[in-house]
């Protein structure tokens, strides 16, 4: 399959998960220098450089591109540096890919590295700040991420019989596709018992239920079709980004969203039909002229084990409600009809928030080239990535060959 | 509450301090007439009406539980714990009339495993937290009283 609108992706690369506290740069080099090598193509002939920002590194994190630019060595390349909290991989990506797509620039780099604070993330900046939603949802109610998560899971079991089984599944199923993923930080198979004996921390959600924070790096090169023809001599079989999915809400945002304390009033404008998490994932399939039923495989952030069942849902793998059947019948475990989370997800790396997006594409990457030993979906040739960044930033990447 | 403590809200201009049936404060917008909540007093949120002004509102003290959760360990600062912690169960409420789910604490000695999706709550306030001359009110949802306006 093939449009106009495509970009390949050259070559990928990742600086395995893990929890060390070095400087983010370091592990963003080891991953650009992978992509690049992968890709083939010399940092010198880098045109545009993606970074995805880091907001707990100081002023480097926030100038990414630039930080990535001047660490590789300065080449000329123009820089751009995105924050959309976890869907700022994804950003990236869709600001390299505009510059592809409108000729400004032929090859580029997209990359994203962070190192994370242990335990519960609280809110950035420091001080009183009584007008920031993110303190006042801290301050005022407690409702750290956790917290959201939960709401989100509850609503499963009261509304739609989830089980406590069901999450610990999603847990198990994730566990052992990541068993043999070199980039994987947890690489321990876990069993039902393990999750339902781990302690709640957000009701009813349990340690193993939620993911971690991690350090890590992924970076891809990406070109037009015509660079990649010179450069390879040809585009067979070549990974092409069909469609990037940035998409914001509609008012009324009628569902409770991370990090807000109200939901927006459906008094006077009604809820759209199709709610805004249930749009990212779709608005990429018409980008893309595809559907859910195209899909081989997803990765879907799994910042807990309830929200990848949301994700089946708003995909579009199933109707809503449907997701623990789905789950229970087999078809997202590898091996299944749509493997989800092959790469072992958020559950077997935890999240670090600006390579996570990235790594999701990476993963797609290898998955159809045939190269992700251990953990093959076989004869994978479309796949989808879908997350939610804090504040409103849907991402939903599609990737075929 | 001890009488050389001042009553003080945990935030400006959320809610009302009547003890006895306290109300959210939400904002209203003076043209197309949506809700706003935490409140402000200008941009309509409603991308098809231009006005700036909005207006301060009472909401409605009943809503029902759209979900809940329970916090088993402390939340990092600013939230301030008390010591020893004690979990504490949140809800967030829809208010059929406004058309918003506001996210609350729930009561103290309510905990997540007295609360299901579709159960009828209503407004209180109580102590979040003290220091050497203030306590802290917050708003929170505690579930409603038999015969109450939302039981009805
Ligand atoms: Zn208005």
């Amino acid at each position: 399959m093939s449009n106009d609108r495509d970009i390949a992706i050259l070559g990928v690369g990742m600086h395995p998960w893990g929890k060390w506290g070095h400087d983010f740069t370091e592990y963003g080099m080891v991953a650009a220098r992978a992509a690049l090598a992968d890709a083939q193509v010399q940092w010198k002939d880098i045109q545009y450089v993606a970074g995805a920002d880091t907001i707990r590194n100081g002023y480097p994190g926030f100038v990414a591109g630039a930080t990535f630019a001047q660490k590789l060595g300065w080449n000329g390349a123009r820089v751009s540096s995105s924050y959309a909290a976890c869907a700022s991989g994804a950003m990236a990506l869709d600001s390299a890919r505009a510059q592809i797509l409108a000729g400004f620039c032929d090859v580029a780099l997209v990359i994203g590295a962070d190192t994370t604070p242990k335990g519960f993330f609280a809110p950035v900046g420091g001080g009183d700040r009584k007008h920031d939603p993110d303190w006042q949802r801290f301050h005022v109610l407690g409702a750290t991420n956790p917290v959201y998560f939960a709401l989100f899971a509850r609503r499963r079991m009261d509304m739609y019989g989830a089980t406590a089984e069901d999450f610990a599944q999603v847990k198990v199923k994730n566990s052992r596709h990541g068993l043999n993923n070199p980039n994987a930080r947890f690489r321990k198979e876990n069993v039902i018992a393990d999750v339902l004996n781990s302690p709640i921390v957000s009701d009813p959600l349990r340690l193993l239920d939620i993911c971690a924070t991690s350090d890590g790096a992924a970076a891809m090169v990406v070109c037009s079709m015509d660079f990649a023809r010179k450069h390879l001599g040809n585009t067979d079989g070549l990974c092409r980004v069909k469609a990037v999915g940035t998409v914001a809400p509609t008012y009324p945002q009628s569902v409770l969203e991370l990090p807000d304390i109200a939901s927006d009033s459906t008094a006077v404008v009604p809820a759209p039909a199709r709610k805004w998490k249930d749009t990212i994932a779709f608005a990429a399939y018409e980008q893309a002229g595809i559907g859910p039923e195209d899909i081989d495989l997803a990765e879907v952030y799994d910042l807990s084990t309830a929200l990848e069942l949301d994700w089946y849902e708003h995909i579009g793998l199933c109707a809503e409600g449907e997701a623990e059947g789905l789950l229970r019948s087999g078809v997202t475990t590898i091996g299944g009809r749509v493997p989800v989370n092959a790469s072992g997800g958020l559950a077997c790396f935890g999240e670090a928030i600006p390579a996570q997006a990235i790594s999701q594409v990476c993963e797609l990457v290898w998955q159809l080239r045939g190269q992700a030993t251990g953990r093959q979906v076989e004869g994978a040739r479309v796949g989808i990535t879908a997350n939610q960044g804090l504040f409103g930033h849907g991402s939903s990447v599609i990737v075929a060959r | 509450m001890s009488e050389t403590l001042s009553r003080v809200p945990i935030i400006d201009g959320w809610f009302t301090d009547d003890i006895d049936a306290p109300t959210l404060i939400g904002a209203k917008c003076s043209q197309c007439g949506t809700f706003v909540f935490p409140p402000r007093s200008s941009d309509c949120p409603n991308p098809n009406c231009d006005s700036i002004t909005l207006d301060p509102t009472p909401l409605s003290r009943f809503g029902r539980i759209w979900s809940y959760t329970e916090n088993c360990y402390a939340p990092p600062l600013p939230y301030v714990a008390a010591e020893p912690y004690e979990p504490y169960a949140l809800a967030a409420v829809e208010l059929a009339a406004e058309g918003l789910v506001v996210l609350g604490r729930v009561a103290t000695g309510v905990r997540a495993v007295d609360l299901k999706v579709g159960m009828e709550m209503q407004l209180e306030l109580d102590v979040s937290h003290r220091d050497a001359d203030h306590e802290y009110m917050v708003y929170v949802w505690a579930p409603a009283t038999p015969g109450s306006e939302a039981a009805q």
